[in-house]
């Protein structure tokens, strides 16, 4: 019994330095930035001014901003959930063929960051020099450009796009998980088909059609590539991009970001507003229609629709995503952009050029790399801390923790990259700006959700009479953690590892704000390099990365898949 | 040693108080049963004293050592010298059995003969033998439970806690469980705290039982025979196994059966109207005109009742028998009951003896919320 000395008491061990420790980062890395953004947005000499924040929001410039966030958010939004809730009813409740392979494609768009479809969409439909204006006005003789992409229109047909997989895998999600006999009931009592999916499917499914949907505008707010690219041209500018132009334009004037702060507030609010919407619809439907278990869906029987349907939807895949992909590639292989895509035309010299012998690339992909694996690092291991505190311990201060961690949620990347300027410029003794640190600390900031959010999950499933048997058996809280909770949250881990990792390769929003010459990323490559007239190079590397991300995803693919499969 | 004394301990959790000034004594070596309907507390006492949680007052020691005291600091579980085997098994899925089972010896700092050989030495005495090196995954529900077992005992612990193990096992498994757990208490020399609400595996292995109502306050600690014999209460008596329940009302000096007329002749401790208890087991059945006093029987005459309910159940009979408005049930042997002329159709009227009968106030009825 003399092993017994060490006694654990009210004061200062383990628990403590944990919590400590979690609330530290949380505060340090995303509750600073935005508290500080809150502060300049409505502190201006010294003193609360609400008036001024309104003489900002009043500007002609900085209105017509909040205007179109609001208006391409609204398009987008409501574009995106009639083809995402479509599709998503398509392969889960008919008979259409392939049904597999259509739903592995739909999710295709989650992965390819849409600034690179931007990009393809401008060179294929731009008034003048795309592809597409270009063949109808020159071969069949047209006065006008059949399309000009730099619009309202055309940047919320790019955006549905690539949001609508937001509300496709939650419809398919709620759709599989829906009892049939629900439905089965209905067509027993003599209901039609349009009765059964009006009435029943579709009320049904609706707390996940409007979730996925209010994801949409959260992620179409606060959206910069797609407007950035498609709408600077004509002038159409949503509060990212104009966030962006003020504080570039002006090299960070106290002005731009007073006008910075004050939109990236709206932001946060509006965030939150929406996040808190999401909450109460989930909250209220989610019981509804999951029954736990997966049932086998009644299928609708298409018969004469059967193959118009599958048309439209190998044609919506071919336009979407094989179109785009495939110009980014020949455009990367042009010598000079605006030739025919001829077999002289091609090479594969802007390929080797900028993997082996332009700099600013070599540089750009060397500089995604390494930050991206050091973000996902730093976060996995932050991300394990602070879920740990949140979902296991049982220590006071929890509760300020569990917000903290809802925060990064609710952040949008332009917020986090202006916050992150605002905090770490010198203000307290530590001027990160201009180097590749204030953007690993920004891309820790940004992605610090996902690392919660796989890591709380993974931690759910470690039921804690687990750890309780560990500490019985003689081990010590580290003990515990090293042995048990640590080797068992592994795949959640990783999982958010991957989570960081990829996104981060083509991470736009947060490193625009934040590049210097030398710390370009290979998103701001992308877009300067387009922006500067170099859309040959551009797009070849547009097209490395997109090889990177596709391989990425699928090694991501099929390690889950053969480790979900040995689970079972 | 590993004597354990609670000293008037009290935990509350989010304001609503579980455990209220709560005392008692397990003594070293005896295989101590805490008994009690779910929710009513006894795990949050199991996992006080493994050290899970704290007391809000009063003290636990642990072989004379105060081990948590309120305010005080109190003692981390994995330094109580324990063995906790969890209903849910709590064995980890990424060890194998011979890893599960080792890990507290590896964590005593065993060398690799020693730990070896004492792993084996657990393995083995729940006779996982061969199966070293699966996994959890690629075992059976009472093979976990064994693991979960076996790992408690690895490095020897003076005290074992079990919370409900075999509550998750089918019912022959459990049989076969309860007496592997008694068989190793004896060989083992250990001091058992176990906490179930399966009244009959607290019989079958307890030296001593404590049962917990559900306010969370004992009831009665005693040896199981004792428990089952002289209940305590009302609580205690209905709660170790199925119970009848027989209200009298008092007239002047004379008690009645239920609402109705007939005269119970027994004699009641006191004045005032009364509930009797017994089990189906205790009421003795009869053809009306063949009455026969039997050994043992001190019934107070015969009561004239009728048939509500037969039910073969193959080796026995259960009937519902009907008194005055009162229900009860009986069970008999089937050849019994065959070769004695007591097979009842529903409808016939029968005689009712009663045995082994315990009073209880009508007051003290209505607080248990008997039903009547």
């Amino acid at each position: 019994m003399s092993a017994r000395g060490q006694r654990q008491g009210s004061g200062f061990g383990a628990p403590q330095i944990i919590l400590t420790l979690s609330i530290a980062i949380l505060v340090i890395v995303v509750a600073v930035p935005v508290l500080l953004i809150l502060f300049n947005a409505f502190w201006a000499d010294g003193v609360f001014n609400i008036r001024d924040v309104a003489r900002v929001l009043t500007e002609p410039d900085t209105y017509q901003a909040l205007l179109n966030s609001v208006i391409i958010a609204c398009g987008t939004t409501a574009g995106s959930t009639i083809i995402g809730t479509f599709f998503a009813w398509l392969v889960t409740r008919t008979d259409l063929p392939w049904k597999r392979f259509m739903k592995g494609m739909f999710l295709v768009p989650f992965m390819l960051p849409s600034f690179i479809g931007a990009l393809a969409w401008k060179m294929l439909l731009s008034p003048r020099a795309g592809y597409i204006n270009r063949f109808f006005m020159d071969t069949l003789g047209l006065e006008e450009p059949i399309f000009n992409i730099y619009s309202y229109a055309g940047i919320v047909a790019v955006e549905c796009m690539y949001l609508f997989p937001f509300v496709f895998i939650q419809v398919c999600g709620a759709l599989e998980r829906m009892d049939p006999t629900l439905e089965e009931s209905a067509r027993i009592s003599g209901a039609g088909l349009f009765t059964i999916t009006s009435r029943i499917t579709i009320p049904l499914v609706m707390p996940s059609i409007l979730s996925g949907a209010l994801l949409i505008m959260l992620y179409s707010m606060a959206h910069f590539g797609t407007v950035a690219v498609l709408g600077i041209e004509n002038g159409i500018f949503n509060i990212p991009t104009l966030i962006y132009e003020r504080i570039h334009q002006s090299g960070g004037s106290f002005d731009s970001i007073r006008t910075g702060t004050v939109l990236a507030s709206v932001l946060v609010v509006s965030a939150a507003f929406i996040i808190w919407l999401q909450n109460r619809i989930l909250g209220k439907g989610r019981y509804q229609i999951i029954a736990g278990k997966s049932f086998r869906p009644m299928e609708l029987k298409l018969r004469g629709l059967r193959m118009p349907l599958l048309v439209i939807c190998i044609a919506y895949i071919a336009f979407t995503i094989v179109l785009p992909t495939t110009v980014i590639f020949l455009v990367g292989g042009l010598k000079t952009y605006g030739l025919a895509f001829t077999l002289e035309n091609l090479s594969l010299d802007n390929y080797k050029f900028i993997l082996f012998d332009h700099k600013l690339t070599r540089d750009a992909i060397f500089n995604s790399v390494t930050l991206g694996l050091s973000a996902a690092l730093i976060t996995m291991f932050a991300g394990v801390m602070i879920s740990y505190v949140i979902v296991k311990m049982k220590t006071r201060g929890k509760g300020i923790l569990e917000f903290l961690g809802m925060l990064p949620f609710s952040v949008p990347g332009s917020v986090i990259a202006l916050g992150v300027i605002l905090a770490w410029s010198g203000k307290f003794g530590i001027n990160l700006y201009n180097t590749v640190w204030i953007i690993l600390v920004a891309y820790i900031a940004r992605y610090m959700a996902f690392s919660l959010k796989a890591n709380s999950a993974a931690l759910e499933q470690v039921h804690d009479s687990l750890m309780e048997a560990a500490r019985a058996c003689g081990a010590s809280m580290w003990q515990t953690l090293r042995d048990i909770v640590l080797p068992l949250v592994r795949p959640g881990m990783l999982a958010a590892f991957f989570l960081i990792f990829l996104p981060s390769l083509r991470e736009l929003t947060v490193s625009i704000m934040l590049y210097s010459p030398t710390t370009r990323t290979i998103g701001v490559a992308i877009y300067t390099l387009n922006e500067d007239g170099e859309t040959v190079i551009s797009a070849a590397l547009a097209g490395v990365a997109l090889i990177l991300i596709i391989t990425g995803q699928s090694l991501i693919n099929r390690f889950t898949q053969s480790s979900s499969s040995s689970k079972g | 040693m590993a004597t354990i004394q609670l000293d008037r301990v009290s935990k509350a959790y989010e304001g609503r108080g579980v455990l209220q000034d709560l005392s008692l004594t397990v003594e070293h070596g005896e295989c101590f049963t805490l008994l009690g309907p779910s929710g009513c507390g006894k795990t949050v006492l199991l996992r006080l004293i493994a050290g899970f949680e704290n007391p809000d007052s009063g003290s636990i020691s642990i072989g004379g050592e105060v081990v948590a005291a309120a305010f005080g600091e109190s003692l981390p579980p994995d330094r109580r010298d324990l063995g906790v085997v969890f209903q849910d098994y709590a064995v980890w899925p990424h060890m194998t059995v011979f890893q599960n089972v080792s890990y507290p010896l590896k964590l005593a700092g065993a060398k690799e003969a020693e730990l070896r050989e004492r792993t084996q030495r657990a393995v083995d005495l729940v006779n996982l033998s061969g199966l070293e090196k699966r996994l959890p995954s690629e075992l059976s529900g009472g093979q976990q439970q064994r693991v979960a077992l076996a790992r408690a005992l690895a490095a020897n612990p003076s005290l074992m806690l079990l919370d409900e193990p075999l509550s998750n096992l089918d019912a022959n498994l459990r049989e076969e469980m309860r007496f592997e757990i008694k068989e190793l208490q004896h060989k083992l020399d250990i001091t058992i705290f176990y906490v179930t609400h399966d009244q009959e595996v607290a019989l079958a292995i307890s030296d001593r039982i404590a049962i917990m109502d559900d306010k969370g306050i004992i009831s009665q600690i005693g040896a199981p025979l004792e428990i089952y014999e002289r209940p305590a209460n009302i609580f205690v008596f209905s709660f170790m196994g199925l119970a009848n329940f027989m209200p009298l009302r008092r007239e002047g000096a004379t008690l009645f059966v239920g609402e109705g007329g007939q005269v119970f002749s027994g004699s009641a401790p006191a004045d005032g109207d009364y509930v009797l208890g017994f089990r189906p087991s205790d009421v003795i059945l009869s053809r009306p005109g063949k009455e026969a006093a039997r050994p043992g029987m001190v019934a107070p005459g015969f009561l004239r009742g009728r048939i509500k309910r037969a039910s073969f159940l193959g080796a026995m009979i259960d009937y519902q028998v009907e008194i005055d408005g009162v229900f009860l049930r009986t069970e008999l042997e089937s050849h019994f009951a065959l070769d004695e002329g007591l097979l009842f159709a529903e409808g016939e009227e029968c005689s009712v003896a009663l045995h082994n009968m315990h009073w209880f106030t009508r007051e003290e009825a209505a607080k248990e919320g008997v039903r009547i």
